[in-house]
C-alpha cells in the first residue's frame, strides 16, 4: 500500500513531538547547567564517574543477567581490550559470545 | 603572540577521517538494530515516514524500541513521551560529562554535538577528549554526522523490507554493543578511581534490571555510580592533584 508509506497520523505525531522535546531537554539540561561554572572539586570528581557508570549501566543486563555465554563472553571482552585495539577486542567478544550461545545452548 | 598558528587544509580532513574511523565500528553495530528498529515500527503500523521522523528528531535507539514496543492505535501519547524521558535521563549526567571538554569548540558545533549525540558518539568523544589529544571540530563532525545519519536511513529500510531483520541474536549483534561500550569502558579506566563509579553502577543496574519494570535500571545505574565517584576519597583526592597541577 503505497499510499501508507507517507501516511502521518496526528496523534503518532504528536507522540514523535513529545519524545522529541523530552530527549531534547534531558540533552542540553545537564550540558547548560554545567556549562555556566567551572566544574571542580566533589562535582567534578562525581562528573569524572558519569562514563563509566554509564557505560556499566547499558551492559550490566547483558553482562551480569542473561546468561552464562553473555557473561563470560563479557569477562573475555574485558580482558581482551585490555591488550588489544578496540575493534579486535570488540570481534572477539562477538565471536566469543556466538560460539558459547551454540556450545551452552 | 597567543594566537595559534593557522592548521594546514589537510589537518581536518585528517581530523575527520580519525573521527570517522574512530566510530565506524560502532556504526556498523548500530544499522541492524536502525533496520530492526524500522521493521517493528512497521509491525505496529507506522508509516515509512513516521519511523523515520521519529529517528531523525528523537534519535535515542533505546527509547525507540521501548517506545514503538508501547505503541498502539491510538498512540499512547502521554505514556510514551514518559518512557522516553525516563530512558532518556542518563542524558542529564551525559551531558554535564561532557561540557567542559568542549568550551574550546565553536558554538553551533558545541550545539549540534549536544543535540545529537548517542551513547556511541558520546563515549567515543569523551575518551578522545580525556585519554586522546582532545576534541576538535573536524574530529567532532567526523563522528557524528554519519552515526546520525545511518539512523533514519536505516529505520526507514527496515520499515519498507521489514522481514529481513527479525533476529540480530543470531549473528551475535546484539552482543555488539555491550562489547563496544566494554572496551570503552576499559579504555576510560584510571585506575582505582574508577573502580567505586564501576562497581555501584553495576550492582545497582543488575538489582533494578531484575527487580523494577522497563528501563529504571540505566538510571538507576547511572546515578548509583555518579554518587559512589562523588563520595570516593581517592576519587577526590585524584581530583585535586589534578586541579594543583592545572593551577601550577
Amino acid at each position: 500500500m503505497p499510499a501508507d508509506l507517507f501516511a502521518i497520523d496526528p496523534l503518532n505525531l504528536a507522540a514523535i513531538a513529545g519524545m522529541a522535546l523530552v530527549t531534547l531537554a534531558t540533552r542540553f539540561a545537564g550540558y547548560l547547567a554545567v556549562g555556566r561554572f567551572a566544574v571542580r572539586g566533589r562535582l567534578a570528581a562525581a562528573l569524572e564517574g558519569v562514563p563509566p557508570a554509564v557505560l556499566t549501566s547499558l551492559v550490566a543486563p547483558m553482562a551480569f543477567a542473561t546468561g552464562p555465554a553473555e557473561t563470560i563472553a563479557a569477562a573475555a571482552t574485558v580482558l581482551a581490550a585490555w591488550k588489544l585495539p578496540t575493534l579486535a577486542a570488540a570481534v572477539i567478544g562477538v565471536g566469543a559470545v556466538v560460539a558459547l550461545r551454540a556450545l551452552l545452548g | 603572540m597567543t594566537t595559534p598558528a593557522p592548521r594546514p587544509p589537510h589537518d581536518a580532513f585528517l581530523e575527520a577521517r580519525r573521527g570517522f574511523l574512530d566510530i565506524l565500528p560502532l556504526l556498523l553495530g548500530a544499522v541492524p538494530f536502525a533496520l530492526l528498529y524500522g521493521a517493528l515500527a512497521a509491525q505496529k503500523g507506522l508509516s515509512a515516514v513516521e519511523t523515520g521522523l521519529m529517528s531523525a528528531l528523537v534519535f535515542a535507539g533505546g527509547a525507540q524500541f521501548i517506545a514503538v514496543d508501547m505503541w498502539t492505535t491510538p498512540a499512547p501519547v502521554a505514556a510514551i513521551v514518559a518512557a522516553c524521558l525516563l530512558v532518556n535521563a542518563r542524558h542529564l549526567l551525559m551531558g554535564a560529562a561532557l561540557a567542559p571538554h568542549l568550551m574550546h569548540l565553536p558554538k553551533p558545533v558545541r550545539l549540534f554535538y549536544i543535540a545529537i549525540h548517542a551513547d556511541e558518539s558520546w563515549a567515543v568523544g569523551l575518551k578522545r577528549a580525556t585519554r586522546g589529544p582532545g576534541l576538535t571540530s573536524a574530529y567532532v563532525l567526523g563522528m557524528i554526522v554519519p552515526f546520525y545519519i545511518q539512523w533514519p536511513i536505516g529505520g526507514v529500510i527496515g520499515n519498507l523490507f521489514g522481514g529481513l531483520v527479525t533476529d540480530p541474536a543470531r549473528f551475535g549483534a546484539d552482543f555488539v554493543f555491550t562489547a563496544m561500550f566494554l572496551c570503552l569502558t576499559v579504555g576510560l579506566w584510571r585506575g582505582r578511581p574508577s573502580a567505586p563509579p564501576v562497581i555501584a553502577a553495576a550492582l545497582a543496574a543488575t538489582l533494578g534490571y531484575l527487580a523494577l519494570p522497563g528501563v529504571w535500571y540505566v538510571f538507576l545505574g547511572a546515578a548509583a555510580g555518579t554518587v559512589a565517584a562523588a563520595l570516593d576519597p581517592a576519587g577526590l583526592k585524584a581530583q585535586a592533584e589534578r586541579e594543583a597541577a592545572h593551577a601550577g
